[in-house]
């Protein structure tokens, strides 16, 4: 084996470009990466072994006719709540056993004209609903650098099976952290872009207002052109947003310099009950910003604090709306009554897990009539109040960095019993999906016991290129991203 | 919020949602419940008054196209999905005079 596997988009693309591999060659590493590994890491749910060396195939004969496509030959894993046509697309319940897409989502459609080869779906929570892939009713998935921890979620298996080079990036959602989260946790880079920059038309929607589709890769740059090639308006996405995509890719330079950038580091994403050891990586990653000339400053977002009840309202509101397509009549699975009403409560009895249950019935009850004012309608004007606080934050700076996690990779099994406990987990990314501006994660650092460790790097609406460009400059002059589990 | 602090009745919303809860996922889930929404009470510390609400972070309002005929979905890919169809239809339990 040729260690194909190991390698990024842009390593990958070199050596297709000058004859040194094809997209066979590269096909065949991987799957053969999946098969050495996947058993004990269990990132896929579905492998389309022969679909994706017929599309490695294609991409070499297209290749040879001279094309030079962005994506062309480069094998990409797809979470579960993407429709792909001819495929399945559990989103991981059982409620979708049997449903075949009859359509490709518009950045599958978008990743097929970039000459990508799609490699198989991924694990995920039921619904993109949980934070460490526990919530999946299909399959088990663990962190590549322990197979002990949790991957994160709800993207769990796009992180871990590009950490664990069984696919050389992966499309993931995030709607309060399921990107960024996961991402971190595995030590890869991932990307939650400006709301509107990429269409959700054939992504399983969970909360309308929050959901974007973005890449996870293993730099930096390769984040930069998925993204690139992910982005642009959709007619079929009424929230997708008219406006040029910057060349991400391109706009990446070999200049490591952040003279000029201001950074701004709030106070509020240091909270009580950090884990030590990821505050002080997350310090000496500002640190090395401000050695490569960025200025440090200080910001506030005040009203941090309040991010997981707004999000857990609003979330839970939009997804029992969302969820309730999912009834037993037109996909997927029934359970029969003797009429509608009891065909519905059984099917949705036996196909969705307990924490779709739990969400759908929060959600429920925030919108009821007597509980909309004080609930629902009292989130979004707090939503109004955080996404204030980042427009205040971006007037003093460029960009702000955080850690993304309060803590590195927790062990298998130790939150699944206390909802609350696993939604606080997420009290530094909701923040972002609420204001619905962008931020990257990518390594800083390990611990102690070896897990990897995330730097946030939080940009304005639409200020993609400048949290690329800091994100790019950082792993350039680090070594984290290099480094690779070992898988026991 | 005051009402709130009576907490919910898991079994009829339930109801509401169209979800049949076993006696043990209703108790269960009442305990967690009750438990995040006595966690979001904290909103109540905030004066929210004059503030607006937030629906979408870019609001995009009356996105119109023309009203022309496109290309549908495979009508017997969609129908093959249904649990149980015929003659390209999709059958369910009567509704009307049971």
């Amino acid at each position: 084996m040729a260690d194909l596997h190991k390698l990024t988009i842009y390593e990958l693309s070199e050596k297709l470009a000058a004859g040194a591999c094809t997209s066979v060659d590269i096909v065949n590493d991987v799957l053969a990466s999946i098969d050495a590994t996947d058993g004990k890491v269990g990132a896929y749910l579905t492998i389309d072994r022969a679909s994706a060396l017929e599309q490695a195939k294609v991409a070499d004969a297209l290749r040879a006719e001279g094309s030079t496509l962005p994506m062309l030959g480069i094998p990409v894993a797809i979470k579960d709540l993407l429709n792909v046509k001819g495929q399945p697309c559990t989103c991981s319940s059982k409620i979708l056993e049997g449903y075949t897409a009859p359509y490709d989502a518009t950045v599958i459609a978008k990743l097929r004209e970039a000459g990508t080869v799609l490699l198989g779906r991924v694990n995920m929570d039921e619904f993109a609903m949980g934070s460490s892939t526990e919530n999946a009713a299909l399959g088990k998935t663990s962190n590549p650098w322990n197979l002990k921890h949790v991957p994160g979620g709800s993207s769990g298996g796009s992180a871990a099976c590009v950490a664990a080079d069984e696919a050389i990036a992966a499309l993931g959602s995030d709607t309060g952290g399921s990107i960024r989260q996961p991402a971190a946790f595995c030590g890869c880079v991932g990307v939650k872009p400006t709301y509107g920059r990429v269409s959700r038309y054939g992504l399983t929607a969970f909360a309308s207002s929050l959901d974007q589709i973005g890449p996870i890769s293993k730099t930096v740059k390769d984040s930069a052109l998925l993204l690139e090639v992910l982005c642009g308006h959709d007619k079929m996405d009424s929230s997708s947003i008219d406006m040029d995509v910057p060349a991400f890719g391109k706009s990446l330079t070999a200049d490591t310099s952040l003279a000029g950038i201001k950074l701004g580091l709030p106070k509020e994403y240091f909270v009580e009950g950090m884990d030590p050891e990821v505050e002080k990586t997350v310090r000496d990653a500002v640190d090395h910003c401000k050695s490569l000339g960025a200025e440090i400053v200080d910001v506030s977002l005040p009203h941090s604090k309040y991010a997981i009840a707004v999000y857990y309202i609003i979330a839970t509101a939009e997804a029992s709306a969302n969820l309730a397509r999912f009834d037993g009549i037109r996909y997927g699975l029934r359970v029969d009554g003797k009429d509608p009403i009891e065909l519905y409560g059984k099917t949705r009895a036996v196909g969705f897990g307990s924490e779709v249950k739990r969400r759908i019935i929060l959600g429920t009850y925030v919108l009821s009539s007597g509980y909309y004012d004080a609930y629902y309608l009292k989130a979004q004007k707090v939503r109004t109040l955080i996404r204030n606080d980042f427009t205040a934050a971006f007037k003093q700076c460029d960009a702000i960095l955080a850690p993304v996690t309060p803590t590195p990779a927790y062990k298998l099994g130790e939150k699944t019993d206390d909802p609350l406990k696993m939604y606080l987990d997420d009290i530094l990314t909701t923040p972002v999906n609420l204001a619905g501006n962008c931020a990257l994660s990518l390594p800083c650092g390990f611990s102690s016991s070896g897990l990897p460790i995330g730097l946030q790097i939080i940009g304005d609406s639409f200020a993609e290129e400048t949290i690329l460009k800091i994100g790019h400059a950082y792993e350039q002059t680090t070594e984290w991203h290099t480094r690779k589990p070992e898988i026991s | 919020m005051s009402e709130a602090n009576e907490g919910m009745d898991v079994g009829y919303v339930a109801k509401l949602a169209n979800i049949d809860l076993t006696t043990e996922e209703t108790a269960l889930f009442q305990g967690q419940l009750n438990q995040v929404l006595h966690y979001v009470e904290q909103l109540n510390e905030l004066d929210v008054g004059g503030v607006e609400p937030t629906a979408h972070a870019f609001p995009v309002y009356n996105v119109l196209r023309k009203d022309e005929v496109g290309t549908s979905l495979n009508h017997a890919d969609v129908v093959a999905n249904a649990p149980a169809a015929t003659d390209g239809e999709i059958r369910v339990p009567k509704i009307l005079d049971q």
